[in-house]
C-alpha cells in the first residue's frame, strides 16, 4: 500500500498538522471547505443548532451552534447509490486535530485511486455527537429529536459502514474498538474481526474497552482479564448511551464503529502512517463489499477482540433468572386457584379490581412525575433552591424518585376496609408477571441492561411478601432498587477501568450519569432512561407496595 | 473488371462481419438469399461503383475550397446528390472535446451513417447494406421500428460540476423505441426486440419484461420525423443496474463502416475508456429527413461514446491533457469511408488564448449554440491534409494557464430515500431551478418498481415552502409482479427554486423466490427523467444586446429562446426486509441428517425381519422330546 510512502505527501500531511495544531477558535470550516475542495472533494457544509434542555455540564454546552463540513469523493464508476463514511470530530482546541489531518491526508490519496466502487463521505463534524445527529438527521431526512439543521446538497446514496476516528496525538501505542452504539445496539462483528484482521496484519497493538487480549487465555489470569473486559462491556452497553461518535449510525443500519488512538507510556510507538495504512485496508475491504454486512452476528459480548460470546451462550444465562419469575407465579396461581384453609369462610375470590388497580395507578403516575417533572419544574427549582438549573434537574429526580417510596400506597384499605392474603396476591401476580415481560423485551433489545436489571429485581420480587421482617426487607429492597442499580455499577465500572473512585467522587459521579442519561434521551432517543422511569421504577413500586400490604 | 469485383468480394465480407454479431439467425439466411441473387449482385456492384466515383468527386470538392466549418448537420454534398441514385449513404464522425471547469475533459465521439432509403416502402426489400450496418437494419424492417435509443452507462454525469453534457444517459441500460403504426403486438415485438438487442450487445437487456417496461406519456417524444405520438407505439425501459464493459463496446465499434481500424474510432482503447469517471455508449436510430423540403425520409444512425476523464485518476492533477494522454493513441487518418471527419474543441473561454494554450494550433474556428450557449470550437479537418503535420499524426494538446469557473447549471436533480428501518420510506426528488428570473415548466417521469409501494395520496410537490400543484399528473399504479408505478408530471418550477417532490412508499416482502442472489445489497430504482425546456443562456445574456444592432434586440424571444435538456438523477439503492437466507440453509442440513437417521432407522425397524433366537433346550426337557419322539407323540 502506496500511501503516504511519498515525500511530497507526507510533507503534505505535516503541515496540515502544524496548522492544526495552532489554537482554533471553533472549527475552521472555510479552511477546510478549501483544504478539502483542493482535494477534489465535492464539498458541502450544513449548519445545524440546539439548544439542550439543560446546561450540560460535563461537556459546558447549553445553546449549540455550529457547522459539519463534508467532502464526498465520488466513486468513478458507480452511480452515486452506495457510500462509506470516515468521520472526526473536531472540536475547539487541539483535542481531535491529528484525526483531521489524518482524513485529509487520506482523501488526498484516495482521490488519486481508481479503484473505489462506492463514494467515500469525508466528514468532519463539529460538537462531536450532537453534530452527527444533525448530519445523520440531515442525510435521512428525518428529524426525530427535534433538531435544526440545514438540508444536505450532497448525498452519496445509500451508506454501507462508516469508521469514526479520534487520535489526540500524532504518535500512538494503541488503537482501541469501540462498538457499544446507542441503546445498546452493536455493529455486525464482522466490522470488528476486519479491525482486527487489520491490526494484526499491520502490527499495530489493538484493544477493546481499553484492555489489551493476554496470550494466557486458560490461566486464571487470562480468564480474569476477560471477565474484566466483558464486564466492562456489558455495563457500557447496559447504558444504552452511545460511546462514540459511530454510535448514532447504528438507528439507520449501518455498520459503524469508533477507533481510537491512545499514547501511553508504552515503549514501542506507532506513528500516522501507519494507522493510514490500516484505515486505507479497511476502507478497501469495505469497498469490496458486493452486499451489506449481514452474515455475522449484531448480538455478542467480547471477552477480547478475537473472541465472543454469542447470543446463544448468553441468553441461557437470562433465560434462567427469568425461569424464577414464572415459576414463582405459577406458584401463587396455583395459591390462588386452591383456597386456603384459614379462609373458608364463603368469601368468593376476588379482592376487588379497585384494591389492585389502584397502586398499579399510583406506580405508575409517580413514574410519569419523574420522566417528566425534573425538566419542566427545572426553572421553579432554579428561582426557589440555590442550585444550577443542571442540578436542579438532576435532584429533582432523585427527590420524586425518593418521594415515590413514601407514597400512600395502601389505599387499599381506605377502598376495602383491609389488605386480604388474596389482595397482595393478585397484586404479586401482576407485578411478577408484568416484570417478566418487561425484562424479556429489554433483554431482547439490550441484552445487558435486562441482564443487569434481571439480577438485582428478580430475587426481590421472588421473595417479597407482607410477611418478611419489614425494616431488613425494606433495606434490601432500596439497596436492590433501579436508582441504587446504577450507583453500585458506576462504582464497579471505574474499579474496572482501574480508576477507583472515593464515596463523595462516586456521589458527584452518580449524578452526572443521571444528568446524562436525560440528556441523551432528549438529544439522541436513548431510550434508557424513559424505560427506567416509566416501566421499571413503577414495577418495583408495585413490589414495595406489597412489602407495605398490612 | 477485376477492380470491382475485388471491392465487391470486401464489401461481402464486411457485410458479413456485420450480420455475425447478430443473434437474430435470419440475418445470416438474408444474407445468404442476397449472395444467391445475381440480379442483386450487379444492381450492387452499379451502386457501389456509383457512389465510389461520387465519394471520390465529393472529396476532390472539399480539398479544393474549404467548406465553411459550420456544425449544422446538412452535408455539402446534398446539393449535388439530387440527380444520383436513391439508395445513397453518407458516414460522418465527429469527436468533440471540451475542457471541464472542474480540471476534467469531456470527450465526445458521434458518428452518423446516415441512408436515403426507406426500409418500410410497400413492395420493396431493402437487402443490400453497405455502410449502414446490416444487423441493425433488419432488426428495423423485422420488428417495423421507427426509432430506437439504446444506451449503456458507466457513472453517473456530475450535472453541477461538468454542466450539460450532449446527450444525456442515465446510468446502466436504457432503451426506448416508437414501433411503426403498423405494429398490431407491440408488446411481443418489443418482448424480442430486447432479445435480439441482447444478442447485439452482449448485454442483459433481455432482462427488460412487463414489470419494468412503461409507456410514458409526455418525457419521450418522438426525435425523429413522423406523425405518430401515441404512447401506444412506446416502450421505454432503463436497467440501472447493468454493468457497462468491454463486450459492450465490441459490437459496438463493429457497427462503425470502418470498425476501429481507421478514423476517431482508433482512439476508443477500452483499457482508457474505462478507466474514466463517465463512460455512455449510444446508439440512436431515427427517420429524419432527406432534404429541406423533407420530401423523402432518410434513416440516420448515430452512434455516439461520452467520456470523461477524471482529473485526478488518469490526469495525475496536472491540468493538461493530450489525445495520447487520454486515449494512448493518435489520429493518423480519418475513416476513408467518411464524407466528412473533423474534431471539435470547446476554446469559448479562451478567444485570444489566455486561459490554455492548444498544440498543435486550430486551423480554423466555428461557433455554434449548444445547448442554449453559444461556444466557439476549434476545428481540425482530418480530411485535410496538412492537419497531420510532418508526423503523420495528430496529438492536440491542451494545456491550462488559470482554472476557470463554470457558469452554474440552470437545472439539475437529485433523489434520495429519507427515513429508517426496513418498512417504510420516502421518495425525495430535488430539482433546482438556477435560472435568475425565469420560471420554466419541466416534466418529471419516475418509474418506480412494484416491491415499492407508493402510497400516492402523499405526494407532495413544493418550492419555496409553498405547496405547487402540477398542472398535469399522469399516474399509473402498479401491478404486483406485472407492471412498474409509473408517475409524469408537468411542474412548473419558480425562477431560483428547489422543488421538492416527495411521496411515500412501504417496502413490500417478496416471495423467497423473488429475490436477488445478493439481496443484501439492496433492489434499485431506475433515475427519474426530467425534460425540459430551458430558456437559454444566449437569451439571458444582457451584454449580448450591445454588440447588435438595436432593432433586432428588443424582444427577448430568440429563435434559440430555450433548449431541450433531459436530466437524469441518480438510481436509488433501496433495501427490501431480506430474511436471513443461511437459516433457510442450516435448517436444510438439519433437516437432512434428522431425516437421513430418522428415516434410516425406521426403515431398518420396518423391513429387517426379526427372529427370537431359540435358547437351546434343557438337558431334561431334550430328555423329554427324544422320549416323545420314540413314543411317536408331538415334541414340546
Amino acid at each position: 500500500m502506496g500511501l503516504l510512502s511519498d515525500p511530497n505527501r507526507r510533507r503534505a500531511l505535516t503541515n496540515l498538522l502544524t496548522r492544526l495544531n495552532t489554537p482554533l477558535w471553533g472549527m475552521p470550516v472555510d479552511w477546510l471547505v478549501k483544504a478539502m475542495q483542493a482535494r477534489g472533494l465535492e464539498v458541502f457544509t450544513q449548519s445545524f443548532s440546539r439548544t439542550l434542555p439543560f446546561p450540560d455540564e460535563n461537556k459546558e454546552r447549553y445553546m449549540v451552534h455550529g457547522t459539519n463540513v463534508y467532502g464526498i469523493l465520488r466513486a468513478p464508476r458507480a452511480p452515486r447509490t452506495e457510500a462509506l463514511v470516515l468521520s472526526a470530530p473536531c472540536t475547539p482546541g487541539s483535542s481531535n486535530n491529528q484525526a483531521v489531518g489524518l482524513l485529509l491526508g487520506l482523501a488526498q490519496y484516495f482521490r488519486g485511486q481508481m479503484y473505489w466502487a462506492k463514494d467515500i463521505i469525508f466528514l468532519v463534524n463539529e460538537h462531536d455527537l450532537i453534530g452527527m445527529q444533525a448530519w445523520l438527521e440531515g442525510y435521512h431526512h428525518t428529524n426525530t429529536t427535534g433538531m435544526s439543521w440545514t438540508p444536505l446538497e450532497g448525498r452519496g446514496g445509500s451508506i454501507q459502514a462508516a469508521l469514526s476516528l479520534e487520535l489526540s496525538s500524532d504518535i500512538i501505542t494503541s488503537l482501541d474498538l469501540v462498538l457499544e452504539g446507542l441503546n445498546g445496539q452493536l455493529p455486525n462483528l464482522d466490522l470488528a474481526n476486519l479491525f482486527y484482521a487489520f491490526c494484526q496484519k499491520i502490527g499495530v497493538l489493538c484493544t477493546i474497552q481499553g484492555k489489551l487480549q493476554r496470550n494466557d487465555w486458560d490461566s486464571a489470569a487470562g480468564y480474569s482479564q476477560a471477565v474484566q473486559t466483558m464486564l466492562l462491556m456489558v455495563l457500557k452497553q447496559a447504558s444504552g448511551r452511545p460511546w462514540g461518535d459511530h454510535g448514532l449510525f447504528l438507528r439507520y443500519h449501518i455498520e459503524a464503529a469508533s477507533i481510537r488512538g491512545i499514547n501511553s507510556f508504552r515503549q514501542y510507538k506507532t506513528d500516522l502512517t501507519t494507522v493510514g495504512k490500516l484505515l486505507e485496508g479497511m476502507f478497501r475491504k469495505l469497498n469490496n463489499l458486493l452486499e451489506r454486512l449481514h452474515q455475522s452476528y449484531f448480538f455478542y459480548l467480547l471477552p477480547s477482540l478475537s473472541r465472543f460470546v454469542s447470543i446463544g451462550y448468553y441468553m441461557p444465562a437470562f433465560g434462567l433468572l427469568a425461569a424464577i419469575l414464572l415459576l414463582r407465579a405459577l406458584d401463587l396461581w396455583v395459591q390462588l386457584g386452591s383456597p386456603a384453609p384459614g379462609t373458608e369462610d364463603g368469601l368468593p375470590f376476588g379482592p376487588g379490581v379497585l384494591s389492585v388497580l389502584t397502586p398499579l395507578i399510583i406506580s405508575h403516575l409517580t413514574g410519569v412525575a419523574l420522566y417528566t417533572l425534573p425538566i419542566m419544574a427545572q426553572q421553579t427549582a432554579v428561582e426557589h433552591f440555590p442550585v444550577s438549573e443542571t442540578e436542579a434537574v438532576v435532584l429533582t429526580a432523585i427527590a420524586i424518585y425518593t418521594a415515590g417510596l413514601a407514597l400512600p400506597h395502601n389505599t387499599h384499605r381506605v377502598l376495602s376496609g383491609e389488605g386480604t392474603e388474596e389482595g397482595w396476591r393478585v397484586l404479586k401476580l401482576i407485578a411478577i408477571f408484568y416484570m417478566a415481560v418487561l425484562l424479556g423485551c429489554t433483554a431482547l433489545i439490550n441484552f445487558s441492561l435486562g441482564f443487569i436489571l434481571a439480577l438485582t429485581l428478580v430475587p426481590v420480587a421472588a421473595f417479597i411478601t407482607p410477611h418478611v421482617p419489614r425494616v431488613l426487607s425494606a433495606l434490601v429492597m432500596v439497596l436492590l432498587s433501579p436508582g441504587s442499580t446504577l450507583l453500585f455499577s458506576i462504582f464497579v465500572y471505574q474499579e474496572l477501568q482501574e480508576a477507583p473512585i472515593t464515596l463523595l467522587e462516586g456521589w458527584n459521579l452518580f449524578l452526572s450519569v443521571i444528568s446524562q442519561g436525560i440528556l441523551d434521551h432528549n438529544l439522541y432517543g436513548s431510550l434508557v432512561y424513559p424505560l427506567i422511569s416509566l416501566l421499571v421504577y413503577p414495577c418495583w413500586l408495585l413490589l414495595w407496595n406489597i412489602l407495605f400490604w398490612k | 473488371n477485376l477492380c470491382t469485383a475485388a471491392l465487391l468480394a470486401a464489401v461481402l465480407v464486411c457485410g458479413l462481419t456485420c450480420a455475425s454479431t447478430a443473434a437474430a439467425e435470419e440475418a445470416i439466411t438474408e444474407e445468404y438469399e442476397s449472395i444467391s441473387n445475381a440480379n442483386e449482385h450487379v444492381q450492387a456492384q452499379d451502386d457501389y461503383a456509383r457512389s465510389q466515383k461520387r465519394r471520390e468527386i465529393t472529396e476532390h470538392d472539399d480539398d479544393q475550397n474549404e467548406p465553411p466549418p459550420s456544425s449544422s448537420s446538412s452535408s455539402s454534398s446534398s446539393s449535388s446528390s439530387s440527380s444520383s441514385p436513391p439508395s445513397k449513404d453518407y458516414f460522418k464522425e465527429e469527436l468533440v472535446i471540451r475542457p471541464l471547469s472542474s480540471g476534467d475533459i469531456y470527450a465526445s465521439f458521434q458518428f452518423q451513417t446516415r441512408w436515403d432509403t426507406d426500409f418500410f416502402a410497400p413492395g420493396k426489400k431493402v437487402s443490400h447494406y453497405r455502410l449502414f450496418p446490416k444487423s441493425l437494419g433488419q432488426l428495423m424492417s423485422k420488428f417495423s421500428v421507427r426509432e430506437m435509443h439504446v444506451s449503456f452507462t458507466q457513472g453517473y454525469w456530475r450535472t453541477m460540476q461538468w454542466g450539460q453534457p450532449f446527450l444525456p444517459a442515465p446510468p446502466g441500460a436504457e432503451l426506448w423505441v416508437w414501433f411503426q403504426d403498423s405494429v398490431a403486438d407491440v408488446d411481443g415485438a418489443w418482448k424480442e426486440l430486447t432479445n435480439v438487442l441482447s444478442g447485439i450487445f452482449c448485454a442483459s437487456l433481455n432482462f427488460i419484461d412487463s414489470t419494468n417496461t412503461v409507456e410514458p406519456t409526455a418525457s419521450f417524444k418522438p426525435l425523429g420525423v413522423g406523425n405518430v405520438t401515441h404512447q401506444r407505439f412506446l416502450r421505454y425501459a432503463v436497467l440501472p443496474r447493468e454493468i457497462v464493459c468491454t463486450e459492450n463496446l465490441t459490437p459496438w465499434k463493429k457497427l462503425l463502416p470502418c470498425g476501429s481500424k481507421a478514423g476517431l474510432a482508433v482512439l476508443m482503447k477500452s483499457e482508457k475508456l474505462f478507466h474514466s469517471s463517465f463512460l455512455s455508449l449510444a446508439v440512436h436510430i431515427r427517420p429524419v429527413c432527406q432534404d429541406w423540403g423533407c420530401k423523402g425520409t432518410a434513416w440516420e444512425l448515430r452512434q455516439t461514446v461520452n467520456v470523461v476523464f477524471d482529473l485526478h485518476t488518469t490526469g495525475q492533477g496536472k491540468r493538461e491533457w493530450s489525445f495520447f494522454k487520454m486515449f494512448s493513441r493518435t489520429l493518423t487518418e480519418a475513416c476513408p469511408l467518411a464524407t466528412s471527419s473533423k474534431v471539435y474543441i470547446d476554446v469559448t473561454d479562451n478567444p485570444q488564448g489566455e486561459l490554455f494554450e492548444l498544440n498543435p494550433a486550430a486551423p480554423s474556428l466555428t461557433q455554434a449554440v449548444v445547448l442554449g450557449d453559444r461556444r466557439t470550437y476549434a476545428v481540425y479537418d482530418l480530411m485535410a491534409s496538412g492537419t497531420f503535420g510532418l508526423l503523420r499524426s495528430l496529438n492536440v494538446l491542451l494545456r491550462w494557464k488559470t482554472p476557470v469557473d463554470m457558469l452554474r447549471p440552470l437545472l439539475h436533480g437529485e433523489r434520495y430515500v429519507a427515513g429508517y428501518g426496513l418498512q417504510t420510506g420516502e421518495i425525495h426528488t430535488l430539482i433546482y431551478n438556477n435560472h435568475p428570473y425565469r420560471a420554466f415548466p419541466v416534466l418529471l417521469l419516475d418509474i418506480v418498481p412494484w416491491y415499492l409501494r407508493l402510497y400516492i395520496h402523499t405526494l407532495t410537490v413544493t418550492s419555496k415552502s409553498r405547496e405547487n400543484k402540477p398542472s398535469y399528473i399522469h399516474y399509473q399504479p402498479s401491478k404486483d409482479r406485472l407492471r412498474p408505478h409509473l408517475l409524469e408530471m408537468l411542474i412548473q418550477l419558480p425562477p431560483n427554486s428547489v422543488t421538492e417532490v416527495t411521496v411515500q412508499f412501504e417496502r413490500a416482502l417478496l416471495k423467497w423466490t423473488e429475490y436477488t442472489p445478493d439481496p443484501n445489497h439492496g433492489f434499485y430504482v431506475g433515475s427519474s427523467v426530467i425534460s425540459a425546456l430551458v430558456p437559454s443562456v444566449v437569451a439571458m445574456d444582457t451584454s449580448y444586446t450591445l454588440e447588435h444592432p438595436l432593432f433586432s434586440t428588443f424582444f427577448p424571444c430568440k429563435e434559440e429562446s430555450s433548449y431541450f435538456v433531459r436530466v437524469y438523477t441518480e438510481p436509488l439503492l433501496v433495501n427490501l426486509p431480506t430474511p436471513d437466507f443461511s437459516m433457510p440453509y442450516n435448517v436444510i442440513c438439519l433437516t437432512c441428517t434428522v431425516v437421513a437417521v430418522g428415516y434410516g432407522s425406521l426403515y431398518n425397524l420396518l423391513t429387517r425381519t426379526f427372529q427370537v433366537e431359540e435358547p437351546s433346550p434343557g438337558v431334561v426337557k431334550r430328555l423329554a422330546n427324544m422320549i416323545r419322539y420314540l413314543r411317536g407323540v408331538p415334541l414340546l
